[in-house]
C-alpha cells in the first residue's frame, strides 16, 4: 500500500491546478468565515423621513429628559441611512428598491409621547410609519427586526424611566420630601411622619376620649399604608419588566455562534476535499486503465481502497486543519485541544474518504465522479444543518435518518465537540467509525464492475 | 480456477472456460494450450470473445467455469490501453509494478526494461509526454517486468503506425524466440498470419478453429486470394 500511496502524492504533486485548489479553498473559506465573523452583514439603506422640528424633541418627565434621537442614532448604527423630504419620495424610493425601507417619523411624535407619558391627554397614540420592499425576504426580516429592536430599546427606555418617576412621587408620599409642579416648589409630610405626628397627639390625648379611637384608626391606616408603599419599588420594578426571561439548555451544551461557525466550515471544506479526492483518485485509476493490472495479483481490491481512503483522509484533515489555524487569527480557539482536532478531523477524513471511494467506485468516470460528489455531498450537508422545530416532526425524523446514514452530521458534531468542547466527541467518533465500515463494504461491492 | 503448470507440459493450458455476463455467455467451453516459445494469434469479429479470454488468462476476469493452468501473477498481461500513470516518468511507473510484483531488484529490472524496449533516453520522461508508440512499449515492459513464461497482449498493435508496428512485432518474436509463449489478439489478421505460429478463431464466444493460418486458409478451399479473405469466408460458412 505503501508503494501506492507514495505514487499517488507524486501525482497529486505534479498536478499544480489540484494542489493549489486543495490548499487555496480551504484557506479561502478560512478568510471567507473569519471576515464573515467579524464583520457582520452588510448594512440595508433604508430612507428616514424626520419630520420632527428641529429643536424641543426632548420628552420630560418628572425632571427627567429622554431624547429620541439617541435612539435614531443607535438605528442609524445599524443601517445606512437615505435623508428623504416628503412621503412621496419615500414611497417612491422603497418602490424602486432603491431602499429596503423607509422610515417616517411624524413631527408630532414627541408631543404625543410627552401627552401619553405624563397622562395629560387621550389623542393617538405616538406612531413611527415603516414602509417596506419585501423583494428581498432575507433584507426585509432583518430591516423589520432591526427596527423593532430599535423601537422597544425606546419604549423600555420610556417605561424605565416612568416606572423610576412614579416610585420617587410614592417616596415622597412615604417619606415626605420637596416637590415641583408647573414652577411651584411644595413641602410634602409624607406618610411616616404624618404617622408620628398623629401617634404623638394621641399620646398626649386621654383614654375613653371620643377623639382617641378616630385618631387610632388613622394612625392604624397610616402604618398599613407605609408598610404596603415600602413595597412599591419592587412592585413598579415588575411592571416595567413584567416577564423575566430564564433560559436554561436542556440537550447539548452552550456553543457561542461564531466558534459553531468554524466548526461547520471545517467539516464542510474537510467533507468536499476529501469525497472530491477519493472518489476522483480511485476513478483515476480505472481511467488510466491501471486498475485491471493492479488487482490481477498485485493489490487486493481491499487494500486498494483502504489506499485511497488513507490518502483522501490525510490530504484533507491536513488542510482543514490548515483552515482551522487560519481561521484561528479572526476566532478564539483552544490550541490545548488540538489533539482532539486530529482525532476528530481524522476520523471524519476516513468517513468521508470511505463515502468518497464508494462515489469513485459507483460513477467510475472522474468527471462523474466529481460531479456526483458534489451533487450527494451539498444536499447531504444542508440536511445536516437543518434545526429542530424548522420542519413538521416527520420531516425532521426523516432528515435526521438521512443526515445519519452520512458522515456529515457525526464529523460535524466529532469536530464541534473537539473546538468547542460540547461534549460527545466519543459518540461521534463511534458513529464515524461505523459509517467507514458501511461505505467500505459499498464501495467494494460497487467495485465488482469496476473493470 | 488455475491449475499448475508442469515444466514438461505446455506453458498455459485453458480448459473448457466459460464466461457469462448475466444471460449472455461471452464464452462457452472454449480450450486450448499454448506451448513454450510458441506465438498464438487470438481472431474473431467484434464481440466474438476475444478480450474476455485474454482477460481470463490473465486473471482479470474470473471464469464462471473452466479453467487456466497458470496462476495470473505468472503471466505477462499487457492490455490493449497502456495501463500506465500519465503523470509519472517511464522509470517510475516501471518501477513501482517492479515492486508490486516484488521481483528480487526492482531498480536492476527496470534498467533492463529501459534498455530492451530502447526507452532508456526516455527513462525520465512523464509518460503523458510520450508518444502513443512509446506508451505502448512502457506497457509492455510493465507486464514483462516479472520475466514471465507467458506474455498476454490485448490488440498491441491497434494504436501504432506501421515503423512501430514492426518493432513491436521484432521485440515480440525476440521474446518468442527465447522461450516466452506470447498469445495476443488482433483484428488485423494479415498480422495474425505474418506473426503468429497458430491462429485461434473465436466467434460468439465459441472456438471455431486452432491450427496455422495455412490450415484456415486451406479449410476454406485454394479460391480465396489471401488469409483475409479465407477468414471472413471461414466465418461465413460457419453462420457468422
Amino acid at each position: 500500500m505503501r508503494f501506492l500511496l507514495a505514487k499517488d502524492l507524486r501525482i497529486l504533486r505534479r498536478s499544480p491546478l489540484l494542489v493549489s485548489l486543495l490548499v487555496i479553498y480551504p484557506l479561502l473559506i478560512a478568510v471567507l468565515v473569519g471576515l464573515a465573523l467579524s464583520k457582520g452583514p452588510d448594512k440595508p439603506r433604508v430612507a428616514i423621513l424626520n419630520e420632527l422640528p428641529v429643536t424641543g424633541g426632548t420628552i420630560t418627565f418628572g425632571g427627567t429628559k429622554v431624547d429620541p434621537a439617541d435612539y435614531g442614532r443607535r438605528l442609524f448604527a445599524s443601517i445606512v441611512p437615505v435623508t428623504v423630504h416628503s412621503r412621496a419620495e419615500a414611497e417612491r424610493r422603497v418602490r424602486d428598491g432603491d431602499v429596503l425601507a423607509a422610515i417616517i417619523v411624524p413631527a408630532d411624535l414627541v408631543q404625543r409621547l410627552q401627552r401619553t407619558i405624563t397622562l395629560s391627554g387621550t389623542g393617538p397614540k405616538p406612531t413611527v410609519e415603516v414602509l417596506y420592499n419585501a423583494e428581498d425576504p432575507v433584507k426585509q426580516q432583518f430591516v423589520q427586526s432591526t427596527i423593532d429592536a430599535r423601537v422597544a430599546d425606546l419604549n423600555k427606555a420610556v417605561s424605565t424611566k416612568l416606572t423610576q418617576v412614579a416610585a420617587g412621587y410614592l417616596n415622597i408620599l412615604l417619606s415626605g420630601g420637596k416637590f415641583s409642579l408647573l414652577g411651584s416648589d411644595f413641602d410634602i409630610l409624607g406618610l411616616k411622619r404624618s404617622k408620628a405626628l398623629v401617634d404623638s397627639v394621641l399620646t398626649r390625648t386621654p383614654r375613653g376620649s371620643p377623639d382617641r379611637e378616630a385618631l387610632q384608626r388613622v394612625s392604624a391606616f397610616a402604618q398599613l399604608a407605609i408598610s404596603n408603599l415600602g413595597l412599591s419599588d419592587v412592585v413598579l420594578g415588575s411592571l416595567a419588566t413584567p416577564v423575566k426571561v430564564d433560559q436554561q439548555i436542556v440537550r447539548g451544551r452552550r456553543t457561542p455562534l461564531d466558534t459553531y461557525a468554524v466548526a461547520v466550515a471545517v467539516t464542510l471544506s474537510l467533507m468536499l476535499v476529501c469525497v472530491l479526492l477519493a472518489s476522483g483518485m480511485l476513478a483515476l485509476e480505472r481511467e488510466e486503465h491501471a486498475f485491471a493490472r493492479l488487482v490481477r495479483g498485485l493489490v487486493s481490491r481491499e487494500a486498494l481502497l483502504a489506499e485511497k481512503v488513507v490518502l483522501a483522509a490525510g490530504c484533507a484533515a491536513t488542510t482543514a486543519l490548515l483552515m482551522t489555524a487560519g481561521i484561528s487569527a479572526f476566532v478564539s480557539l483552544d490550541w490545548g485541544r488540538f489533539p482532539l482536532w486530529v482525532a476528530a478531523l481524522g476520523a471524519g477524513g476516513l468517513a468521508f474518504g470511505a463515502l468518497g471511494v464508494a462515489i469513485g467506485a459507483l460513477a467510475r468516470e472522474v468527471r462523474a465522479a466529481s460531479l456526483l460528489a458534489i451533487l450527494l455531498a451539498l444536499p447531504i450537508a444542508f440536511l445536516a444543518l437543518v434545526p429542530s422545530g424548522a420542519v413538521a416532526t416527520g420531516l425532521y425524523d426523516a432528515i435526521r435518518v438521512i443526515s445519519a446514514l452520512f458522515p456529515f452530521r457525526p464529523a460535524l458534531d466529532a469536530a464541534d465537540a473537539a473546538l468547542n468542547d460540547t461534549g460527545g466527541l466519543g459518540t461521534a467518533l463511534a458513529h464515524l467509525a461505523a459509517l467507514l465500515v458501511g461505505w467500505a463494504i459499498v464501495a467494494r461491492v460497487a467495485l465488482q464492475r469496476f473493470s | 480456477m488455475s491449475a499448475a503448470a508442469t515444466e514438461d507440459g505446455p506453458a498455459l493450458q485453458a480448459r473448457a472456460v466459460t464466461r457469462r455476463f448475466g444471460d449472455r455467455e461471452a464464452l462457452r467451453g472454449v480450450s486450448f494450450a499454448a506451448a513454450r516459445g510458441e506465438t498464438l494469434a487470438i481472431i474473431g469479429p467484434n464481440g466474438a470473445g476475444k478480450t474476455t479470454l485474454l482477460s481470463i488468462l490473465g486473471g482479470v476476469l474470473a471464469p464462471t467455469s473452466g479453467e487456466v493452468s497458470r496462476d495470473p501473477r505468472d503471466v505477462g498481461w499487457v492490455p490493449q490501453q497502456p495501463a500506465v500513470y500519465g503523470k509519472l516518468t517511464v522509470a517510475e511507473n516501471l518501477r513501482l509494478f517492479a515492486r508490486l510484483e516484488k521481483v528480487a531488484d526492482p531498480d536492476a529490472v527496470v534498467a533492463r526494461m529501459l534498455e530492451q524496449t530502447g526507452l532508456a533516453d526516455r527513462a525520465g520522461d512523464e509518460l503523458g509526454t510520450l508518444s502513443g508508440g512509446n506508451r505502448q512499449r512502457v506497457n509492455i515492459a510493465a507486464g514483462l517486468l516479472a520475466d514471465p513464461d507467458v506474455l498476454l497482449l490485448d490488440e498491441p498493435s491497434s494504436s501504432l503506425d506501421p515503423r512501430q508496428r514492426a518493432r513491436l512485432w521484432e521485440f515480440v518474436g525476440a521474446l518468442a524466440r527465447a522461450g516466452t509463449a506470447v498469445v495476443f489478439t488482433t483484428h488485423n489478421v494479415a498480422e495474425a498470419e505474418r506473426f503468429a505460429d497458430r491462429v485461434l478463431v473465436l466467434a460468439d464466444g465459441e472456438l471455431l478453429f486452432t491450427g496455422t493460418p495455412a490450415a484456415l486458409h486451406d479449410a476454406v478451399g485454394s479460391q480465396q486470394a489471401d488469409f483475409e479473405a479465407a477468414f471472413v469466408a471461414f466465418l461465413r460458412a460457419r453462420g457468422h
